[in-house]
């Protein structure tokens, strides 16, 4: 199927789901109403937890710090409503558990102006002063993998960083916050790059823009800032093209080594929607308190692109978009690599870049799961050329440790094409996310058994 | 003369292998304790790890080395341990039977689903897609991933979803514990009768939308209990095993029965004043 690559800009394999971006890729962004309690839990990035630096009953004002970065791997959080602190406790999240985190009561009368703090100047500023800045402002990915954009910044030592690859595909069907955050903020962006570009060193910055919109690459074009050496590509439609691995494919024509990151074939990828949210936020010194998400999908009634305050709660969103009676799944994220969300009550978080609505019609239930038939349609798919198929008969039989050593499971960036294509309609993605949980479970508790051990040998040494 | 020329050089070759294999056996002989055998053939070979040892050989290793006593293996009967005490001529070591026991009771009857999973049948599995969409954050989610891990039979799924523990086929290997995404399972000697059975750490009694068997944090039983058995913590209450623990009087005052007394057949006994609820079928969303 694949012998020959027909798209020699873009990587191999891949998928092509239906887009379904036309509802709302017209739609302009809108602000979104603040509702009443907002909910904030303190891990909303992967790292470590911030650390709350508010009281219960204190007042804040919008943009202040409510909680501080509880390491290097971590960013701070600020208010994202004027109000006051009502509760510090366990609060709902996506991932099925409560965590720490802040009840926040907006104060209904309040103007919301936001909180300026220090700025940083994009000429005169340091490439770590900006990184600093960058983690002050509380910046992670906005694609939805929500890692903290400084440490991902950060070039390491004896490497060194040719091109800036801004990641404007959002290959994710449904999506279009990227497509409007590039027809509406590009002055944001632009300033975002000129950070960008100091802090990686790198010589020039692409920004990758899938074919199906071609007006927000004329739109980026026609403004490109003459002392700025920014160019703008645009790719064909495919999926998983906005995976970081596979732009860096499809633009310098480099694959990127298993385990490894982009920077080792000099390229660092970063978010568009996230470069704007750095030019919007760093000149001022504000932290990011809102940011902008799509709400689709055939049950919505106001289908739009919304810039919704974070820790607004889903429950409140879906009220105040309204949503259709039968309404039968949601899914926060794309279709493809959201998660399923079983409680409405839960919040937005940095990472959230859309809120998908089903109906009945459109959910399929008790979907009858057959044996594979070894069709091969999932290695097809893979973009990572890894063997889906193989690791999904290992992964029934729990063999975990040979699809580490023998089949790369760790490489999976759980795109979900392997499960798109299967026509067995085995949940291929989800076998992998159990299997990876599960070694990462056992890797970690023979870490903590060796470091056991250490210490009862040097207490008998010492003893 | 070639046949005797055969016979020579095949005989010869045959006495020196011969004299090679039985020096090499007289030198490199490991002499190992007789006796290690003897106890692995009188341990029960479930290899199941109870005893913290890998396997039954290692754990008959070390009976034979004297590092443990044969008290630790839970599978076996009273009378096979005695006879592995006498046999080695060492201590019985006894220790308090362990069984697994469950800190949740909603089954379907009285906790809701928020929403209904599809995906692989195991809560393992469940608990990846945002929690598995069981109302209470904590609560079992009743796949019986449990049921599968264990290798005694010892556990079954009742009709509530919930798994029920057999007191007399549970080894305490401690698999269950493992399987558990909730962590839900602990293994508690059997003399702990009290026992809370929930893990919400919520205080209130919204959580009972979810769950009407749930912990709501309201600290009767700690206040019940004498002296310092039942302290609050985290909203949960925690006993202290360490005071006298054989009395019902904590349980009586808790309005819904999450904190219970375990009879002998392993039955819950609920106190005086909690609600009952005597629905069989599926608690739909909504009812109270």
């Amino acid at each position: 199927m694949s012998i020959f690559n027909f798209h020699k800009n873009s990587f191999k394999h891949g998928i092509h789901p239906p887009e379904s971006k036309d509802e709302t890729k017209g739609l302009p962004i809108r602000q979104f109403p603040f509702a009443p309690v907002i909910i904030l839990p303190m891990a909303q990035h992967i790292g470590a937890p911030s650390q709350i630096v508010v009281r219960e009953g204190q007042e804040v004002h919008r943009g202040q710090l409510l909680a501080k970065a509880g390491g290097y791997v971590s960013v701070p959080m600020h208010a994202p409503v004027s109000g006051v602190v009502r509760k510090i406790g366990n609060v709902p999240t996506i991932s099925g558990q409560m965590t720490t985190g802040i009840y926040l009561e907006a104060f209904p009368f309040s103007t919301q102006e936001v909180l300026e703090g220090t700025p940083v100047d994009p000429d005169t500023a340091t490439p770590e002063e900006i990184l600093q800045g960058i983690q002050d402002a509380g910046i992670v990915g906005l694609g939805g993998a929500a890692f903290p954009t400084h440490v991902k910044l950060k070039v390491p030592e004896g490497k060194t960083c040719e091109t800036l690859i801004i990641n404007g595909v959002e290959c994710e069907p449904y999506l279009t916050t990227d497509h409007r955050v590039m027809l509406e903020q590009e002055a944001d962006i632009f300033m975002g790059i000129k950070y960008l570009l100091k802090v990686t060193g790198a010589k020039e910055a692409v920004i990758g823009i899938e074919a199906n919109k071609k007006d927000a690459a004329e739109h980026l074009r026609k403004h490109l800032p003459p002392d700025l050496p920014i160019s703008v590509k645009v790719l064909p439609v495919k999926y998983p093209q906005g995976a970081e691995k596979m732009l860096v494919t499809a633009i310098l024509g480099k694959e990127v080594p298993s385990k490894k990151l982009p920077i080792e074939v000099g390229a660092v990828v970063v978010n568009v929607a996230t470069t704007a949210e750095i030019g919007r936020l760093l000149p001022h010194g504000r932290g990011i308190q809102e940011r902008v998400i799509t709400i689709s999908g055939p049950g919505v009634k106001k289908k739009g692109n919304y810039l919704i305050p974070v820790g607004t709660p889903l429950r409140f969103v879906l009220e105040h978009i309204g949503v259709d009676e039968a309404i039968t799944e949601v899914y926060m994220g794309g279709p493809m690599m959201g998660v399923a969300v079983s409680n409405l009550d839960i919040p937005i978080v940095k990472g959230t870049s859309g809120i998908l609505v089903f109906t009945r019609k459109e959910v399929e239930l008790n979907v009858k799961t057959y044996p594979c038939i070894k069709c091969g349609a999932c290695v097809d798919a893979c973009p990572l050329m890894l063997n889906p198929s193989q690791m999904g008969i290992l992964a029934k039989s729990e063999a975990y440790d040979e699809m580490v050593t023998d089949f790369n499971l760790m490489d999976c960036f759980e795109c979900g094409s392997c499960t798109y294509v299967c026509p067995s309609h085995i949940p291929l993605v989800q076998y992998f996310r159990l299997a990876k949980r599960q070694v990462r479970k056992r890797e970690a508790a023979e870490k903590e058994a060796a470091a056991k051990q250490e210490a009862d040998k040097k207490e008998k040494l010492n003893a | 003369m070639s046949i005797l020329i055969a016979i020579v050089a095949l005989g010869g070759l045959t006495l020196l292998l011969a004299v090679l294999l039985i020096t090499a056996y007289r030198k490199l002989y490991v002499w190992e304790d007789p006796r290690i055998d003897m106890v692995e053939d009188m341990l029960p070979r479930a290899n199941c790890g109870a005893c913290g040892y890998p396997g039954c050989r290692p754990f008959a290793e070390a009976l034979v080395g004297e590092e443990t006593l044969p008290g630790k293996c839970t599978v076996s009967s009273d009378e096979g341990r005695q006879a592995i005490a006498s046999f080695l001529g060492v201590d019985l070591g006894e220790e308090e039977k362990q069984v697994a026991r469950l800190a949740c009771a909603g089954g379907t009857n009285v906790a809701i689903n928020r929403a209904q999973y599809e995906g692989i049948r195991s809560c393992q599995g469940a608990a990846l897609i945002s929690g598995g969409g069981k109302g209470c954050f904590w609560g079992c989610l009743g796949h019986g991933d449990c049921e599968v891990s264990c290798d005694f039979g010892a556990i079954t799924m009742n009709e509530h979803g919930l798994p029920v523990v057999d007191p007399e086929k549970c080894t305490a290997c401690g698999d269950c514990v493992e399987a558990c995404p909730k962590d839900l399972f602990s293994l508690q000697p059997v003399s702990h009768r009290l026992w809370v059975a929930c893990k919400n750490l919520e205080q209130g009694d919204d959580i009972l939308e979810d769950c009407q068997v749930a912990c709501t944090a309201c600290g009767r039983c700690a206040m019940d209990a004498p002296g310092d058995l039942i302290t609050m913590q985290n909203n949960l209450p925690v006993i202290n095993y360490s005071e006298n623990h054989d009395t019902t009087d904590p349980i009586q005052r808790c309005p819904t029965g999450a904190i219970v007394f375990l009879n002998d057949e392993g039955g819950a006994v609920k106190g005086k004043a909690s609600k009952k609820i005597i629905r069989k079928g599926q608690r739909a969303m909504g009812s109270t």
